[in-house]
């Protein structure tokens, strides 16, 4: 099994799992954690911080 | 050395595209700086921070976000993609009606009404089963099937009583009886540089609804209506959804202003995010930058 880069590592503020990230994050940057599946919005890059990602409003879309 | 080219990346969340483009765009020697919109306050009198790029590449989620900020840049003087015009036409499934119309393109048959009474004969008229849609919004949300009278009258008085003002605009279309799928082609600088086709059984056939997508070669008539419908919103860049009609062929259904491609760079081989980053490049390096203090004769108009 290969071996993944982690460039960087943080806490789901909702299960308290570890979030890894194979780039290094970017200011609002979204992802998943893989344990509970909340959607997670980065905050702050440093320190990293990560909060749960706002509902999805009406007016979002493409 | 001329100085790189400085971009504004406007965002809400940054999303795998938004990442993609602007690795793209650093990639290609580009200044990128990433700019929460929702963190903003904007002088409608002085482009302030603003004045030090060449371009704005909007890609907020919120359409009420990306319209403010764009109008207020663009209307001194700074180029963003897309300009407003083309956001605000393609937000309105309306006012796209109405641009497609201008334009002598194919769309579906569609009626329009403001009254309760008005939006029952609208969709008698158009003959069932019958769709009826928010004019704005996306993502395939709120858009309804009515198969018989029944169901439309229901539909109609739910939006009536529990909708906003906005959802009392009744935009009702025919059903394009399609097979299954529907066609999306991605336009970038006036040029269809990508196609997909998304398959679902359930009648609406946005991804976000499940749909499945895989490429689809553009043709020479898919690319001729595509680019005409870019042309006819002023879109730099815009994602197309057409309808096969088994009766009246290609049908354009809807435009999209901010385009989600993270699913069809695999699927269609094309490196989506790059060919918007070079067209944005482009239009920059035309562009140039604005000055700071605005005055009336530096209104680039952005009417709507």
């Amino acid at each position: 099994m290969s071996a993944q880069t982690i460039a960087a590592s943080a806490t789901c503020p909702e299960c308290e799992g570890e979030i890894t990230f194979a780039r290094s994050p970017l200011a609002s940057e979204i992802c998943t954690c893989s344990d509970c599946g909340a959607e997670l919005e980065v905050t702050s890059t440093n320190p990293l911080t990560l909060e749960l990602a706002p509902e999805v409003e009406e007016d979002w879309g493409e | 050395m001329s100085n790189p080219l400085r971009i504004a990346l406007l965002h809400s969340r940054v999303r795998v595209e938004e990442r993609l483009l602007y690795e793209a765009l650093q990639e290609r020697g580009a200044e990128v700086e990433l700019i929460d919109a929702r963190e903003l306050v904007l002088d409608p009198a002085n482009l302030g921070r603003f004045a030090d790029f060449d371009i704005a590449l909007d890609r907020s989620l919120s359409l009420t976000s990306s319209l403010t900020v764009v109008r207020i840049l663009e209307s001194m003087g700074l180029r963003t993609i897309n300009p407003s015009r083309a956001i605000d036409i393609c937000s309105d499934k309306l006012r796209t009606t109405l641009a497609l119309n201008r334009a002598g393109l194919p769309t579906p048959a569609t009626r329009v009404a403001v009254g309760e009474e008005a939006a029952l004969e609208a969709v008698e008229q158009i003959g069932y089963p019958a769709v009826i849609k928010p004019t704005v919004g996306s993502w395939g949300r709120l858009v309804a099937r009515a198969n018989d009278r029944d169901a439309a009258e229901a539909i109609i008085e739910h939006r009536a009583t529990l909708g906003s003002a906005a959802q009392h605009v009744y935009y009702v279309q025919e059903h394009v009886n399609k097979p299954d799928r529907d066609i999306r082609v991605f336009v970038v600088g006036g040029e269809a540089i990508a196609g997909i086709v998304r398959t679902s059984k359930h009648w609406v056939t946005n991804t976000a609804r499940g749909a499945t997508a895989a490429g689809l070669e553009v043709t020479p008539e898919l690319a001729r209506l595509s680019n005409g419908a870019a042309e006819a919103v002023g879109a730099d860049i815009c994602a197309i959804d057409l309808l096969e009609c088994p009766k009246r062929g290609l049908l354009i259904n809807e435009l999209n202003h901010s385009l989600e491609f993270r699913n069809s760079i695999d699927t269609t081989g094309v490196n989506i995010p790059g060919l918007i980053a070079d067209h944005a490049m482009a239009v920059a390096q035309g562009a140039g930058r604005p000055s700071v203090e605005i005055g009336s004769a530096q209104r680039t108009g952005a009417t709507v």
